[in-house]
């Protein structure tokens, strides 16, 4: 099952044109920055916004084909759709908000069970409080239960943590981790942190000037020389690893990838746990020789040079392709690029300043 | 002439008016509050009209309109057989189109103040745009009904120049609480007057105290 859509749109000042093939499966997310036109696909998705030559489908079910004047309403699709902002019913309870959905989707229709997703979202305790007295964090958890009681077809995620402060997005993330892993529902989510959708995303789509730039899964789209750049100061790998062990000693976790080994900050993670990692190309040194025990790096890996920017004259810096078992970006100045004299081919050793695990950082 | 009567009258001619109102105000305010047409502000002109303007001219001209040869009454007595002016219905009539704008605007800045995006919440699980209004919408707007059905209420419940243009003084048909009361004052039945003004003061007073304290409790939904 795949979703396709096509969408052609204009406002005062602003384009969008996007062209989408995406698995119905998983989460997709939409990248990049704020102005791309993430959020209009959202709503032209969800059928708020109506594009004039417009083209929508998942799977066999069309919902959108401007060619045969055919738009199906917001409220006639199975969609669930949690906006930056809660946007909870002021006048009912958490309970009847919950319920908003639920009552309105036919008994037949209803595949989501009621009980796992309040004691998912933890809101048990909440059911007979009305919004405002809840904090923002317990409002956008019952925001995203409230969409998903209603049986959604196609869940659609609107940088719902965007309204939240650190300590929220801590606290609802990993709900919206646990949907991932429990809930077999479609997800598309817009974000432009890679923090936020490191661990969740299956399906990225660069968007850029309302235009989508690439597609692919997060770990080959990331690693990609000419897509990095897409992530902006976060341009760096992403690679999937599992917990292999923990020590306790020195407070890190040792997690495997096809490539041999990394350190990282201890994490409460079961061994044998999947665990995804972000190696910002900044934080990747190059060695041509194996540097000696007297180094203070962690993680140092044989490498191969796969493949080197062109070099630009107005920029001090050129990205490299490293094969490490996996790819690997690193950025190094232009001056070492000439010291080190690497073309592809070529064996060295990485150097890995930093590895990233969602909102953790080792140095 | 019986006393209570007109009390009577009135209450009667001011609930109808205000049920009638709120059925005709909720479409037509909701229009209003969400159009971007550019007949909507001469609409919105139209219906603030009759409070400016002199009641004696609204009647003057509601006058030609409800009678036998005017553009509604002329259509209402070949079917009905009897005219509008001075009956109960042409009251009526002529009272829907005074209060119009006390029920339209406070019903207008209820629907303004629903924010759009909890309707587009409501919209995406799976409720009809006219399912939300019912579900949504006019929960929230509830203090903005309040407000709406008082005023109408009791702004009808004041009127003078209007009716007496279009419904004279026929007692138990038209003859209202304002008309009963300038009739008790031009005879110097100064008692009758001073109960019924009294009366009418108090109630008004009681209302419009009742409402402005249950928003002040209340401060609505929003937020």
């Amino acid at each position: 099952m795949r979703i396709k859509a096509d969408f052609d749109i204009t406002f005062a000042g602003f384009h969008l044109d996007v062209n989408l093939d995406v698995p119905a499966k998983g989460v997709t997310t939409l990248f990049g920055p704020s102005g791309a036109g993430k959020s209009t696909v959202l709503r032209c998705l969800a059928g708020l916004e109506r594009s004039a030559s417009g083209y929508m489908q998942i799977g066999d079910v069309v919902w959108q084909d401007e060619q045969n004047n055919y738009f199906m309403e917001a409220h006639q699709r199975s969609i669930g759709y949690v906006f930056q902002e809660p946007r909870l019913f002021g006048h009912l309870t958490v309970q009847k908000n919950l319920e908003y959905g639920y009552k309105r989707t036919p008994e037949k229709a209803r595949r989501v069970d009621r009980d796992q997703v309040i004691d998912m979202l933890d809101i048990n305790r909440l059911m007979q409080r009305k919004p405002h007295k809840l904090s923002g964090g317990e409002q956008q958890r019952v925001a995203i239960g409230r969409a998903l009681l209603a049986s959604p077809k196609l869940l659609l995620m609107d940088e719902p943590l965007a309204s939240l402060d650190n300590a929220r997005k801590k606290e609802v993330l990993p709900f919206i981790r646990k949907l991932h892993d429990e809930l077999d529902i479609p997800v598309i989510y817009v974000s432009h942190s890679l923090q936020e959708v490191l661990q969740i995303t299956d399906t990225m789509v660069f968007m850029q000037a309302g235009e989508n730039v690439a597609t692919g899964p997060i770990t080959s789209l990331c690693s990609e020389l000419g897509l990095s750049h897409y992530l902006g100061d976060m341009s760096g790998s992403v690679i999937e690893t599992t917990v292999e062990t923990h020590e306790e000693m020195f407070g890190l976790s040792r997690l495997n990838f096809p490539g041999g080994e990394l350190y990282v900050p201890q994490q409460s993670l079961a061994i044998g746990a999947h665990q995804r990692v972000h190696i910002l190309a900044r934080n990747v040194g190059i060695a041509l020789q194996k540097p000696q025990i007297t180094t203070s790096f962690l993680n140092v890996m044989e490498a191969a040079v796969v493949e080197v920017t062109v070099p630009d004259n107005r920029s001090h810096a050129v990205q490299i392709k490293l094969d490490v078992g996996v790819p690997l970006l690193a950025n190094i100045s232009r001056k070492s690029l000439h010291t080190l004299r690497l073309e592809s081919g070529q064996k060295c050793y990485a150097l890995i300043k930093a590895v990233s695990l969602a909102y953790d950082t080792i140095e | 002439m019986d006393l209570l009567s007109p009390v009577w009258l009135t209450l009667k001619l001011a609930a109808v008016t205000t049920v009638i109102l709120l059925l005709i105000s909720t479409p037509l305010a909701w229009w209003l509050a969400q159009s971007k047409s550019k007949w909507a502000a001469t609409i919105e002109a139209i219906v603030a009209l009759p409070l400016v303007l002199p009641p004696t001219v609204l009647g003057f001209y509601l006058l030609l309109a409800l009678g036998a040869n005017g553009v509604i009454g002329g259509p209402w007595s070949s079917l009905t057989g009897s005219a509008l002016t001075f009956t109960f219905t042409g009251l009526v009539i002529a009272s829907v189109l005074y209060s119009l704008p006390f029920v339209v605007q406070p019903l207008q800045n209820a629907f303004i103040g629903v924010d759009k995006k909890t309707l587009e919440a409501a919209w995406c699980l799976r409720a009809s745009r006219l399912d939300a209004f019912f579900s949504v919408i006019l929960p929230l707007s509830l203090r903005g009904y309040v407000t709406a059905a008082v005023l109408g209420f009791t702004h009808t419940m004041g009127e003078f120049g209007v009716v007496l243009m279009v419904g004279g003084s026929i007692p138990g048909e038209t003859q209202v609480l304002s008309i009963a009361i300038y009739e008790h004052v031009e005879v110097l039945d100064y008692q009758s007057a001073h109960v019924l003004s009294a009366g009418l003061l108090i109630f008004t007073f009681v209302v419009l105290s009742a409402v402005y304290l249950i928003n002040r409790r209340f401060p609505g939904h929003a937020h």
